[in-house]
């Protein structure tokens, strides 16, 4: 079989230019992991059923098994390692911490992706919204009630400041 | 994976040249089921032709009823308040495919190419008439959504040919329509059966509306019975089932049997029964012929009442899940 050539691409993971050559069958996963080395995203059924790869593009959950590099050239892809500045971990990291929503932890980078990009869409959702928003990560630990616990926190935050 | 080559057209015409010239190659949309089948190795194109660059593709409009575009993807289509209240079975469907992630990068057009008898969105299209819009090397055709699915996996598009999109008619005021998608988990599975339903009814004249105090607090069945003496008529209905054979079908007679009728609860129930003799379901790991068959039978009388409560109270379309 002839040699498929790599493309030259630019893909901006948290607000940071990578200059990259990506062949196209290589996932977002695996450029962000193995050329990155941003390993806080995890890689577990790999075929899209269990939402621990989620990571955002453009602030929308994807799944980057799913998603090839060579795709989202050109788009904000923000990861784990995005979301605290300085040191300092942004609040949903926060909550997790402060309700023990986080056991193993192999599916906590995607299930706090996926709760801050609800958040960030919806500032006080009800826990069924909480529940539909979560319902693309699977957790085999925590038996989800300290994650809806922990991110219904944060929606009562919302509902004071409104 | 194995390599491939990437394409990235950034029109339609550009998309369909590069099909009509590579061997083996495959079009790519949100990639939720090519990328599965090629990382389970059941699928190894040499070229990917992706959709994703084509403005063209990704629009929707009111334009006598209504098109969308092969490149919405489910989230754009939730998110529609015109499909929600004029074409909900659609927003049914596209609401409960997978999870947000998943809705977010995969196409309505992608489900209906992809052609399995469980795909979420054939019912709803079914039931709302939908045409497709396909664009080949020389011409471009619009063919009915039930001519254009041949089998499992299988469509009516040839060699070199895509889906631009879907265009449905209007429909009159009085039309309801739904999708009950039968599951054993409420999120991340796919239907054990899939069921989907249009009305339009008429009735004596007068405006069907529903601004008594029972009404808003009542369940359709009590409603229906309460409307009895005023003569509500089907005047336009479709059924579609999935999962329940080879393709997803329509229940052409139960669907002549409801046809110029007064609707009643008790008719729906005739009806769903015809319906259940028009499918030939199968043992799956998902489930088992008879429960099929009989499930047929509640989610049919479920779809019709629901249709016509969104006639009754289209407000409710925005909490649709009150009373079911
Ligand atoms: C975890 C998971 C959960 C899922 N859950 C559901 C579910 O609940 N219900 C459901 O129905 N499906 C489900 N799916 C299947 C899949 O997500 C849907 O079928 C989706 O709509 C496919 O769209 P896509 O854009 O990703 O298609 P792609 O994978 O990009 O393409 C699918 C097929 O369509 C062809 N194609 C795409 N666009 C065109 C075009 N314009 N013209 C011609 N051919 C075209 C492609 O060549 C391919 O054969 C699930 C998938 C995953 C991974
Ligand atoms: S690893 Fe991507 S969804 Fe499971
Ligand atoms: S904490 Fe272990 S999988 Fe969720």
């Amino acid at each position: 079989m002839k040699k498929i050539k790599g493309y030259s691409i630019t893909l901006t993971v948290n607000n940071e230019n990578y200059d990259l050559t990506a062949e196209p069958n290589r996932t977002l996963l695996e450029v962000l992991r193995d050329d990155l080395h941003l390993t806080g995203t995890k890689e577990s059924c790999g075929e899209g059923a269990c939402g621990s790869c989620t990571v955002l593009v453009d602030d929308q959950p994807v799944r980057s098994c799913l998603t090839l590099a060579v795709a989202v050239e050109g788009r904000h892809i923000t990861t784990i390692e995005g979301l605290s500045q300085g040191g300092a971990l942004h609040p949903v990291q926060d909550a997790f911490v402060a309700h023990h929503a986080i056991q193993c932890g192999f599916c906590s980078p995607g299930m706090i992706l996926t709760a801050y990009a609800l958040l960030k869409e919806n500032p006080s959702p009800t826990e069924e919204e909480i529940r539909r928003a979560i319902s693309g990560n699977v957790c085999r630990c925590t038996g989800y009630a300290k994650i809806v616990e922990a991110i219904k926190s944060l929606a009562d935050q919302g509902r004071q400041e409104r | 994976m194995k390599g491939y080559e990437y394409h990235k057209p950034s029109t339609v015409k550009e998309a369909i040249d590069l099909m009509g010239s590579l061997e083996n190659a495959k079009f790519i949309a949100g990639g939720t089921d090519v990328m599965v089948l090629i990382r389970q190795k059941k699928l190894s194109p040499a070229h990917l032709i992706s959709l994703r660059n084509i403005s063209d593709l990704s629009f929707m409009e009111t334009a006598n009823g209504f098109f969308i575009g092969g490149g919405v993807t489910h989230s754009e289509i939730v998110g529609n308040e015109f499909i929600q209240k004029h074409y909900s079975a659609l927003s049914d469907a596209a609401g409960n495919i997978g999870s947000k992630q998943i809705r977010n990068v995969a196409t309505l057009c992608g489900n209906i190419c992809n052609a399995a008898p469980s795909a979420d969105s054939a019912c709803p299209l079914l039931v709302l008439d939908a045409k497709v819009l396909i664009a080949g090397p020389d011409k471009e055709r619009e063919i009915a959504l039930d001519d254009f699915f041949l089998g499992p996996n299988r469509t009516a598009l040839e060699k070199g040919e895509m889906v631009k999109g879907f265009h449905m008619p209007p429909f009159n005021e009085n039309t309801g329509s739904t999708y009950i998608k039968h599951t054993r988990r409420a999120a991340m599975d796919l239907p054990i059966l899939g069921i989907a339903a249009r009305v339009t009814i008429k009735i004596g004249g007068s405006q069907i509306g529903c601004k008594d105090a029972f009404c808003t607090i009542d369940t359709i069945s009590n409603i229906l019975k309460h409307l009895e003496g005023e003569d509500l008529v089907c005047e336009d209905v479709r059924i579609a089932m999935g999962v329940v054979s080879p393709k997803p079908i329509r229940a052409k007679k139960a669907e002549a049997a409801l046809l110029g009728k007064v609707v009643s609860e008790k008719l729906f129930e005739e009806i769903a029964e015809i319906a259940a003799s028009e499918a030939q379901p199968r043992d799956s790991i998902r489930g088992e012929a008879w429960y099929r068959r009989d499930m047929i039978k509640v989610l049919t009388k479920r779809a019709l009442l629901k249709s016509i409560d969104r006639v009754i109270r289209p407000d409710d379309l925005i909490h649709p899940d009150r009373l079911w």
